[in-house]
C-alpha cells in the first residue's frame, strides 16, 4: 500500500508550508530520510524528508503552492501502485512534535545591498493546493472565549500549542504576547531591482506574513514601531544659506523642510524596502518616489504629495510644496494630489518640538517625524562645540520594515543631512 | 479524633453501625474466626456472635444471593469478598438481583444490601488478581459505588453505605489497608455522591480516587517543586459521581488529569473525561489527560507491574501536556 507524505511542522510555529522546490520528480526511486522537497516555513526553508522507502509515484502539490500542514502532498509506494491523487485535502497528524523553541533572536546586520540580484518572475505560479483550512484558526475552547470576550481576532494570534493551537496563555491580556518574538530571522530582501514599471508587487513570503500576522495584533492594525536619530544640521544650514544668496531675493527661498524632503526621497532610493506598501497579501515596493508632507490645517491635517520628489531640485521642491501647502489650507487640493504617496515626513519643528512620533499614513510603510533644529553641546574630540542638531524619528510598519531595515535607511537620511553633497551623487 | 488505619476505621465502621441497628450483618468467607482476610472484622465475632459474623464457605455466588434474600426480606447484610476478583464469580447476583430488584418490583422491595472487599492491584499478586473492578461496577444503574482513599473516607463512606437503602459497592483500596490517618469518633458520616478537594490549586485539577490519591498527591507535590499548582480532586464516591465538584475545579484550572487504577477502555476516567468536555468545554484549555493502569493484564514480573501502574511520575508528565510545557 502506498504511504502519504504529508507537509510536516518543520518549524514549532509553522502552520502552512510553501513547496519551494522538488528535489525528487514522479518515478524517483527514494529512500527513507532523503530529501523529497524544500519547503519554506515561517521561519527558513527546510527539507522535507521521505519517511519510506519506495518510488515517489504521485506529487500532489506544484512548486510554489502553499499547503497547510498535514495535507498530503506526495505519494510514496511501489512501481506501478495506484494512489489517491485527489487526497490532498485530508488532514493528517503527520506532523513530528517537538517542544517550541524560544523563538526571538537578534536581527542580522544591516549590511544589505539596496538592490538584491534577483527578482520574482512576474508572473507567480498559481497556487493549486486546495487550502481547505486556511481560515480555520485552532484555539482550544477556553482561548476562544477568552478571545471573544476581549474582541481579540483568533486568525491574528500566533498559537503555542501543538499544530499551532491558540491556548490560554496566548490570548490572555486581550492581546497576543507575540511581539517579543518579532525580530526572528532576518528575511531575505525581497526588494525588486528597478525595471521601469511604477511598482512591483512581490508575494508575502511566509516570514513575512508570519511577522504581519504577529505584529498587526499589537497596537491597532499596523504594527509600529520607531526609531530616532540625532543628526548634525551645521552644514545643511550652511547649504541652505548658500543656496538662498545664490536664488537672491527673486526666487523663493529654499526651507529646511524642502532638504529633508529631497534627503528623504534620495535616501528611499537607496533603500527601496521602505518605499513600499502593505497590501494584505503582497507587500509593493515602488520604483517611483512620491513624498507625502504632513501639512496642519484648521481642525485637521492632510498629506499632499511631491512627486518624484527624487529627482526633483530642491528649488522645484520648495516651491511645489510651498503651493500645495498654501491650498492645502484652503482646502483647494485635488484627490491626486494627496493620495498616492509612497513615504510621509511630518514636521513640527517650527513649533519647538524636539522629538515626536508620527503615524504612518497607510498603505504606506514608514513616515519621518522632524523635530526642531536647536543649538547643542557636542564634543568634538577633547573639545565640546555648540552645533545645531535635530532630532528624525522614523514610524515603521514591521510588517514591511524590520528594524535593521529602517536603521540603515536612517543612517543614510542621516549622512546626507550631515552632507548635503552627498545628495549630489 | 483517633489515628487509626485503614482496616481499623473500616473495623469501628462495622462494630458502630453493627451495635447501632441489630439488623446489620456480616456475612464471608473468613470474617469470623480468622477476623477477616485483612483484618476488617477483627473481634466482631466475639462482640456480635456467629449469627451476625457469618463464616461462609468458598462459594461467593452462594452467599452473595443468600445476602441479597436477606435484604429482600428486610434486615441489612454487609457482604465481604475476600477480594472483588472473585467477586466476579457472584456478578449475576449483584448485577441481576441486587442491583435491579428495587426497578423489577416497582419500587415495593428495598435492597440495603453492602458489598465490600478489596479492589486494585496490590504488589505481584498477577493478573488475574490485580484487578480493578469500578469500571465494571459503576457501569450498572442501581448500584451506588464508593471507593474510599483515607482512613477518615472509609470510615464514613461505610456508615453510609449500612445505612442506604440501595445497594452500595464499597471498593476498599487493597494497598491502604495499612495505611493512618486521623478518624473522626463516633457518627461521622461521608455523603454518598460527595468528592472533596484535597489538595488545592490553581492550574491543573488531578482527579482520582482510592488509591491514586496517594499518586495524585505526591505527582502534586512534584509539580509544586516546578511551579505548578495542582489541585488533587478525590471523587470518593464514582456513582453518583459529584459532576459539580469536577466542574467547579476544572473551571478553576481549565485543565485536568484523570488518575485511576483500571484499565483505559471505558474506564472511570472516561466518564470524568465525558462530564469535563460536556459541561465545562468552554473552560477547557487542552484535552484532558488520563492516566491508567496499562491496557494489559498486570503482569507478574516486578518492573513491569510498577511500569504498567499509575504513577506519580506520570501524572507529572500528564499535567505538564496539558499546561503545554511538554508535548
Amino acid at each position: 500500500m502506498a504511504t502519504k507524505v504529508h507537509m510536516e511542522a518543520l518549524s514549532p510555529t509553522m502552520e502552512e508550508g510553501r513547496l519551494v522546490k522538488w528535489t525528487k520528480k514522479e518515478g524517483d526511486a527514494v529512500k527513507s530520510g532523503d530529501t523529497l522537497a524544500e519547503v519554506e516555513t515561517d521561519k527558513a526553508v527546510m527539507e522535507l524528508v521521505a519517511r519510506t522507502d519506495g518510488q515517489l509515484l504521485k506529487v500532489l502539490v506544484q512548486e510554489g503552492a502553499t499547503v497547510p500542514v498535514g495535507n498530503i502532498v506526495a505519494w510514496i509506494g511501489k512501481p506501478g501502485e495506484k494512489v489517491n491523487g485527489a487526497g490532498s485535502t485530508e488532514q493528517g497528524a503527520a506532523a513530528p512534535k517537538s517542544t517550541p523553541a524560544p523563538t526571538a533572536a537578534a536581527p542580522k546586520p544591516a549590511a544589505r545591498a539596496p538592490a538584491p540580484p534577483s527578482r520574482p518572475a512576474p508572473t507567480a505560479p498559481a497556487p493549486v493546493a486546495v487550502q481547505p483550512d486556511a481560515t480555520r484558526v485552532k484555539a482550544s475552547p477556553l482561548a476562544r472565549r477568552i478571545a471573544k470576550d476581549a474582541g481579540v481576532d483568533l486568525k491574528l494570534v500566533q498559537g503555542s500549542g501543538p499544530g499551532g493551537r491558540v491556548v490560554k496563555r496566548d490570548v490572555e491580556g486581550g492581546a497576543p504576547q507575540a511581539t517579543a518574538a518579532v525580530a526572528a530571522p532576518a528575511p531575505r530582501s525581497r526588494t525588486p531591482a528597478p525595471s521601469g514599471a511604477p511598482y512591483e508587487d512581490v508575494p508575502l513570503t511566509q516570514i513575512r506574513k508570519t511577522i504581519a500576522k504577529r505584529l498587526a495584533a499589537s497596537i491597532g492594525p499596523i504594527p509600529h514601531f520607531f526609531l530616532t536619530s540625532e543628526v548634525d544640521m551645521e552644514r545643511a544650514a550652511e547649504a541652505r544659506e548658500a543656496l538662498n544668496q545664490q536664488l537672491g531675493e527673486g526666487g523663493g527661498k529654499i526651507s529646511f523642510n524642502d532638504i529633508i524632503i529631497k534627503a528623504v526621497a534620495l535616501a528611499l532610493v537607496q533603500h527601496r524596502a521602505c518605499n513600499a506598501w502593505f497590501q494584505d497579501d503582497h507587500i509593493r515596493y515602488w520604483n517611483e518616489v512620491h513624498i507625502g508632507m504632513a501639512v496642519a490645517i484648521e481642525d485637521g491635517l492632510i498629506t499632499p504629495v511631491i512627486r518624484n520628489a527624487d529627482v526633483k531640485s530642491l528649488r522645484e521642491i520648495g516651491a511645489e510644496s510651498r503651493e500645495l501647502a498654501s491650498r492645502a489650507r484652503n482646502r483647494r487640493l485635488k484627490p491626486e494630489e494627496y493620495t498616492g504617496a509612497t513615504f510621509s515626513v511630518s514636521n513640527l519643528g517650527m513649533f519647538d518640538i524636539d522629538q515626536f512620533t508620527a503615524v504612518i499614513n497607510p498603505p504606506e510603510a514608514g513616515i519621518v517625524a522632524i523635530g526642531s533644529i536647536v543649538p547643542k553641546a557636542v564634543p568634538d574630540g577633547e573639545r565640546v562645540m555648540v552645533r545645531r542638531r535635530m532630532r528624525l524619528t522614523m514610524s515603521c510598519d514591521h510588517r514591511v520594515i524590520d528594524g535593521a531595515t529602517g536603521a540603515a535607511f536612517l543612517k543614510t537620511l542621516k549622512q546626507m543631512l550631515e552632507n548635503p553633497l552627498a545628495m549630489l551623487l | 479524633m483517633a489515628t487509626l488505619t485503614y482496616r481499623d476505621a473500616l473495623n469501628q465502621a462495622l462494630r458502630e453501625e453493627m451495635q447501632r441497628d441489630p439488623n446489620v450483618f456480616l456475612m464471608g468467607e473468613e470474617v469470623g474466626v480468622y477476623q477477616g482476610a485483612y483484618k476488617v472484622s477483627r473481634g466482631l465475632l466475639e462482640e456480635f456472635g456467629p449469627q451476625r459474623i457469618v463464616d461462609t464457605p468458598i462459594a461467593e455466588l452462594g452467599f452473595t444471593g443468600i445476602g441479597v434474600g436477606a435484604a429482600m426480606g428486610g434486615i441489612r447484610p454487609v457482604i465481604e469478598f475476600m477480594t472483588w476478583n472473585f467477586a466476579v464469580l457472584a456478578l449475576d447476583q449483584i448485577v441481576n438481583s441486587a442491583a435491579k430488584m428495587l426497578y423489577m418490583s416497582g419500587g415495593q422491595i428495598p435492597m440495603p444490601i453492602v458489598f465490600r472487599g478489596p479492589n486494585g492491584a496490590a504488589l505481584q499478586l498477577a493478573s488475574q488478581h490485580s484487578q480493578a473492578w469500578e469500571g465494571w461496577l459503576t457501569h450498572i444503574p442501581g448500584l451506588k459505588v464508593v471507593a474510599p482513599a483515607t482512613p477518615a473516607d472509609a470510615k464514613g463512606l461505610l456508615k453510609s453505605a449500612i445505612r442506604d437503602n440501595n445497594p452500595v459497592i464499597v471498593l476498599e483500596g487493597e494497598m491502604l489497608y495499612n495505611m493512618k490517618g486521623d478518624v473522626p469518633d463516633g457518627e461521622h458520616l461521608v455523603p454518598i455522591g460527595k468528592a472533596e478537594i484535597k489538595r488545592e490549586g490553581s492550574d491543573v485539577t488531578l482527579v482520582c480516587h482510592s488509591k491514586t490519591l496517594s499518586v495524585a498527591l505526591k505527582a502534586a507535590e512534584q509539580l509544586a517543586e516546578q511551579d505548578i499548582s495542582a489541585e488533587v480532586l478525590d471523587l470518593r464516591s464514582l456513582r453518583p459521581m459529584d459532576e459539580a465538584a469536577i466542574l467547579e475545579s476544572v473551571q478553576k484550572t481549565n485543565r485536568a488529569v484523570v488518575v485511576e487504577e483500571g484499565w483505559p477502555y471505558v474506564g472511570v476516567g472516561a466518564q470524568v473525561v465525558d462530564i469535563i468536555q460536556r459541561d465545562a468545554f468552554d473552560d477547557l484549555d487542552a484535552p484532558v489527560q488520563r492516566v491508567t493502569q496499562a491496557d494489559v493484564p498486570m503482569p507478574y514480573n516486578k518492573v513491569l507491574e510498577r511500569a504498567a501502574k499509575a504513577s506519580p511520575e506520570k501524572v507529572v508528565a500528564a499535567a505538564r501536556r496539558v499546561l503545554y510545557l511538554d508535548s
